[in-house]
């Protein structure tokens, strides 16, 4: 993994280059759908979500309804605009807060490797990896109240240690290269090597890695929210949408049907995203390619 | 060896003691007083005082700590506040539905993933490696519980091949309780297995460009042999790293996929003890669950010793 | 007829041309030594002999082994082929045995793979094969994984997986330029015995003149894909004709001239190092005991006046890098002291003492910041001086000039450049603050040879015209005697010889400075010995 960060261009446009993979293209191009979506709903939708219309329920896809409508008559098109924005909203912040916290854990355990502070980062992340992540998200959502914060709080926890290991892996690495001996004789010291020259080569990986969590956040919301953990009503999330459309699964299959392929065009997406980029990103592989 | 083995032994053991700290502060300090949790919002000062008294919360935190180690060390869990028998017994007559489950799923999901990677590896960018590929994507963004209720919506709801949710037990025989416990498995090895066959293949793909590979066809040795005797082993590394993942994984992925088929198993017990505000129930699961993660994972690091030598030597 | 005919061997991989026209011969017993510098397609015309090319190749031509044709030989009958008529040995002894499998097995499998023997059969004959390379099996039983055995036995279990079915062509790329030179002395001497033994022909490919000089019976000399001449050995060697031939002896064999007012003051002292002691903490390898301390550096002591370059040679392993981190104020020491114009080196010496010792390392690819412009990695040791001057622009141009680079090279990337190149940038950047010492860690060891001697010219002009001190650490011999004046040899952590340059390559007292001498293939050397054989 450390060979994403050698000797690539820096002044390639790897936005150009990108765009040559068909896999990022894809999964841009349904990334943009979703986050679109996510974005107009704050200004437009079909119908109000909030407005329950017992008359019009159950009601499969047609002209007026272009997704149908759920057991309370409200128009599905509109609640899964509205919950592509709580899925991204939880697993961006929660990708934020692993990155915020985890990255630089990663950096200073790197940096004084085999030091008190290596084994305590480490040592701490290794306890973090051994509860079952979703479990441990249950029980803070159970134990503290089930809310979006505390979704994204619980899912943000698990992807500090994945952002701090990543980090320290690759760091590791790049720590003994010479260039960063030679900062080091250039009088510089652990931060600011960290910064100067260990994050910007890392910063590849780092994105390639966000997309990753960002999809498995995004599958998490999805969860917790089935379980009745997630988002609260009346705020429409993706997760209860399932939940709701299990026991009418039979007879009203279109409401499970419509969230889910939502969830799984999003995350399908992202990943496809991470693929691309990491192809690009990743020198032996463009070696390969030309 | 022998160093090596205690020394994860010694992690084992040194991990554990934080996970139990953990969870005995999630879930009996951070809250307040759990006893007012546990009786909910309406309950009378008195009735909370008389739990507290018969859980033992006026005691200092350390001796709670201790007596509840004390405890589990020797398999008494605690009696359930809501169902008022000793949670053992709870976990007894589940552990027969999850643990079952959890290894149906593994073996399932290895089963479909090392020969899918070894073939995408094997034969890299032709039309079976890029379908797989593709496939393997797809897996991976399918959110397990929606994929079991649309296999419940075709095999149970529109052919009636499967039961739509509950375990038959396993009075009626071996096969009667695995087929109570096929769909579940399926819907939890499907992600699993995608993520495992893109482990594999991209393991194997950076072996097979390994110098010893190379020294191997000097030797005389096809492709085909030299994936299979050389560059397998040395991938398997990274794909046991994933599979002890996957069994964390597959815990508490089984949370979601029971309260799915109604499957009265350990997940569906956390989160009763949940929903019934039960802190002892769910104290005493969980770590019973954190308790199995962490041995698989002991587990695994004793594999990686027997297939690679250069571990043994106690590192 | 020759066992091996190359003729018209042409390679492209993708559009790219690697190989043009080659050809070449090695008959039974004979040694061919094929030499080129990276780029040369040297190991390519092995790989094609192979036939083990990367996807996307296209050879024509012509190889034949005793008369038969190899290009025209499907994939199985090739797998047939190798390992059983043709072996081959790779540049990099670590990885090149798989890891998880035991010595005795890898040797075994070519017997067993080409269906020669049974299983106990094979194991027999892997034994004798660990034998004849010198691995004994009371010292080395077949039950041995590579990682127990150093880079040379390793390189010597390759050889038996090469050798063990007796093969009629030994193909053997580098087999020599990861080891020490003590190590490769022993290991070209198996390759010789085996080739006398078994018949068999040879050809080495090596970036190394000296090399094929003493060993080779033909050689060829490689460049761009193309073979630029070729013959016997030693009259290659005397009358060259190709003019790349000549660059490439007369670079490997390269003296830079001194200046004739060139001035080394002994007793202006820039460094002194005085009984250093670096310990590593230990592995522990019992439960019951603690751990050992390796002491890496014991009791060092030199110092180097103003103007003077002093070598320090040793080979992998000897501390001579530990040393250098210690020097640089990178690492604490445990004993002894070193100062630099008689201020105290240590992890918290201030900056401006900091300014006065400067430091070019071996790797011209990992030295740099690739994010960074040659600009901004040139100036950076100002950092040293708490704030950037005014003119740094003008000072990172003038330092760039002074290496032979161009001032508008300040605003590329470090990838624009080659590797030579690249190691001029470096010594710009540790020119930058006009130090008084530079540390030059092992740097030319990864340069091709022409590029290696203009290297060595440049530090020799920036240290007549500067008066700069260099500490030059080397494991190269024939580099350290061409450009210091004075030498220490190291082995085991301590400096077991130290005197004038010439002195001690001419005339070296102590054994281990006598082996590594020995070891160390001459050019010239040879050469006299093939005359005076001949005559």
């Amino acid at each position: 993994m450390s060979n994403l960060a050698t000797n690539d261009d820096p002044r390639d446009n790897l936005f150009l280059v990108a765009m040559k993979s068909p896999s990022f293209v894809i999964g841009l191009i349904l990334t943009l759908m979703f986050s679109t979506g996510a974005v107009v709903s704050f200004f437009w939708t079909p119908f109000d979500v909030t407005v329950l219309d017992i008359a019009n329920k159950l009601k499969g896809p047609s002209d007026i309804h272009w997704f149908g409508t759920d057991h309370f008559g409200r128009d599905m098109f509109s609640m899964i605009l509205v919950g592509a924005r709580t899925s991204i909203a939880v697993a961006f912040i929660a990708v934020g807060i692993g990155m915020v916290i985890g990255v630089p854990l990663g950096l200073a355990a790197a940096a004084k490797t085999g030091s008190m502070i290596d084994e305590l980062i480490m040592r701490t992340n290794d306890l973090v990896l051994a509860f079952p992540a979703l479990l441990i998200a249950i029980l803070i959502t159970a134990v503290y109240g089930a809310s979006a914060t505390n979704a994204i709080i619980a899912i943000g926890i698990f992807n500090i240690p994945v952002f701090a290991r990543l980090t320290r892996g690759a760091a590791l690495s790049l720590w003994t290269r010479e260039f960063v001996l030679a900062a080091r004789v250039a009088g510089k010291g652990a931060t600011r090597i960290s910064v100067e020259h260990i994050l910007p080569n890392i910063l590849n990986l780092l994105i390639v890695q966000s997309t990753i969590q960002f999809s498995l956040g995004i599958l998490a919301e999805a969860g917790l929210s089935y379980v009745g953990l997630g988002v609260q009503p009346p705020l429409p999330s993706w997760g209860r949408m399932l939940a709701d459309a299990q026991t009418m699964i039979s007879f009203a299959p279109h409401m499970a049907l419509l969230p889910g392929m939502a969830i799984i065009l999003t995350v399908l997406g992202l990943n496809l995203m991470g693929d691309g980029l990491r192809d690009v990103f990743d020198p032996k592989l463009r070696r390969n390619r030309t | 060896m022998l160093v090596f083995i205690l020394k994860r032994m010694i992690s084992l053991l040194l991990t554990l003691v934080a996970a139990s700290v953990v969870i005995f502060f999630v879930i009996e300090v951070v809250p307040g007083d759990p006893a007012s949790f546990m009786m909910g919002f309406e309950a009378s000062e008195e009735a909370i005082e008389a739990l507290r008294e018969q859980l033992g919360l006026n005691a200092p935190l350390w001796e709670r700590y201790i007596s509840w180690i004390s405890g589990l060390l020797q398999g008494d869990f605690g009696t359930s506040y809501t169902y008022k028998v000793p949670i053992s017994d709870l976990i007894g007559d589940r552990i027969w539905i999850s643990l079952p489950l959890a290894f149906y799923a593994l073996a399932l999901s290895m089963l479909i993933a090392f020969p899918v990677g070894v073939i995408a590896a094997a034969k890299r960018n032709s039309a079976a490696d890029v379908s797989i590929m593709g496939a393997t994507q797809l897996g991976i963004a399918i959110p397990n519980f929606w994929f079991a209720m649309i296999l419940v919506l075709f095999f149970a709801i529109q052919n009636h091949w499967f039961s739509a949710g509950g375990f038959p037990g396993w009075d009626d025989g071996f096969w009667v309780g695995m087929k109570g416990l096929t769909l579940p498995a399926i819907s939890l090895a499907l992600p699993q297995a995608s993520i495992l066959a893109r482990v594999m293949r991209s393991s194997l793909l950076d072996t097979l460009d390994e110098d010893y590979v190379r020294t191997a066809r000097a030797k005389g040795l096809s492709r085909r042999q030299a994936l299979w005797r050389h560059a397998l082993r040395n991938a398997m590394i990274p794909v046991l790293t994933i599979i002890g993942l996957q069994f964390s994984f597959l815990m508490a992925g089984s949370v979601i996929i029971e309260k799915v088929f109604f499957l009265p198993g350990i997940g569906s017990l956390v989160f009763l003890g949940i929903t019934q505000r039960d802190l002892i129930v769910v104290k005493s699961v969980v770590m019973l669950l954190v308790f199995a993660v962490i041995l698989v994972t002991f587990l695994v690091d004793i594999a990686y010793a027997f297939v690679d030598p250069r571990l043994r030597k106690g590192r | 007829m020759s066992l091996l005919t190359i003729k018209d061997l042409s390679l492209k991989i993708g559009d790219a041309e690697i190989l043009e026209d080659v050809d070449l011969s090695v008959d039974a017993g004979e040694i061919l030594g094929i030499i080129g510098e990276s780029g040369s397609g040297k190991s390519m015309t092995a790989l094609s002999i192979m036939q083990l090319l990367p996807s996307g190749s296209t050879s024509a031509g012509s190889i034949r082994l005793d008369g038969e044709e190899l290009l025209d030989r499907n994939e199985k009958q090739m797998c047939a082929l190798r390992g059983n008529d043709i072996g081959m040995i790779f540049q990099e002894p670590m990885t090149a045995l798989n890891p998880v499998k035991t010595i005795g097995d890898q040797v075994a499998e070519t017997i067993l793979i080409h269906g020669s023997a049974s299983r106990g059969e094979a194991r027999e004959i892997a034994q004798q094969t660990l034998e004849r390379v010198e691995l004994p099996a009371d010292k080395f039983p077949m039950g041995r994984y590579p990682h127990e055995l150093s880079g040379g036995q390793r390189q010597r279990v390759v050889i038996a997986m090469a050798i063990a079915l007796r093969p009629r062509l030994l193909i053997a790329d580098e087999p020599t330029t990861a080891l020490d030179v003590t190590t490769q002395a022993q290991i070209l001497t198996l390759l010789k015995k085996l080739v006398d033994e078994d018949g068999m022909g040879l050809i080495l490919i090596t970036h190394d003149l000296a090399v094929v000089a003493d060993l080779a019976d033909h050689i060829a000399i490689m460049q761009k894909g193309v073979v630029v001449e070729a013959g016997e050995t030693l009259s290659v060697f005397r009358h060259m004709q190709h003019p790349y031939s000549k660059t490439l002896f007369s670079a490997s064999n390269h003296v830079p001239k001194r200046a004739a007012n060139r001035t080394i003051d002994r007793d202006d002292i820039v460094l002194r190092v005085n009984g250093v002691v670096r310990d590593y903490p230990g592995q522990r390898v019992s439960l019951f005991k603690k751990p050992e301390a390796f002491r890496a550096v014991d009791n060092v002591s030199f110092s180097i006046g103003r103007g003077e370059n002093v070598g320090l040679v040793g080979e992998s392993g000897c501390g001579k890098s530990t040393l250098t981190r210690s020097i640089l104020g990178l690492n604490p020491i445990q004993g002894g002291e070193i100062d630099l114009f008689g201020q105290p080196v240590n992890t918290d010496m201030p900056n401006s003492l900091r300014a006065g010792i400067q430091v070019v390392f071996q790797d011209p690819y990992g030295s740099f910041n690739p994010r960074w412009k040659v600009d901004r990695l040139v100036s950076e040791p100002f950092y040293l001086m708490g704030s950037f001057p005014k003119d740094t622009h003008q000072r990172v141009a003038k330092a760039l000039v002074e290496v032979g680079m161009e001032e508008a090279d300040m605003d590329k990337y470090i990838h624009e450049f080659s590797g030579g190149q690249r190691q001029r940038i470096a010594i710009a950047r540790a020119l930058i603050l006009e130090p008084d010492l530079i540390v030059l860690d092992e740097a030319v060891s990864a340069l091709d040879v022409s590029i290696r001697a203009q290297i060595l010219d440049l530090l020799a002009e920036l240290s007549d015209r500067l008066g700069l001190s260099y500490l030059f650490i080397s494991h190269d011999l024939g580099v350290v005697r061409a450009i210091t004046d004075r030498v220490l040899v190291m082995r085991d952590g301590v400096i077991v010889e130290e005197g004038d340059s010439q002195d001690v390559f001419n005339n070296p007292q102590h054994e281990y400075t006598k082996a590594l001498l020995g070891a160390a293939p001459d050019i010239e050397q040879a050469l006299a010995a093939r005359e005076s054989a001949k005559n």
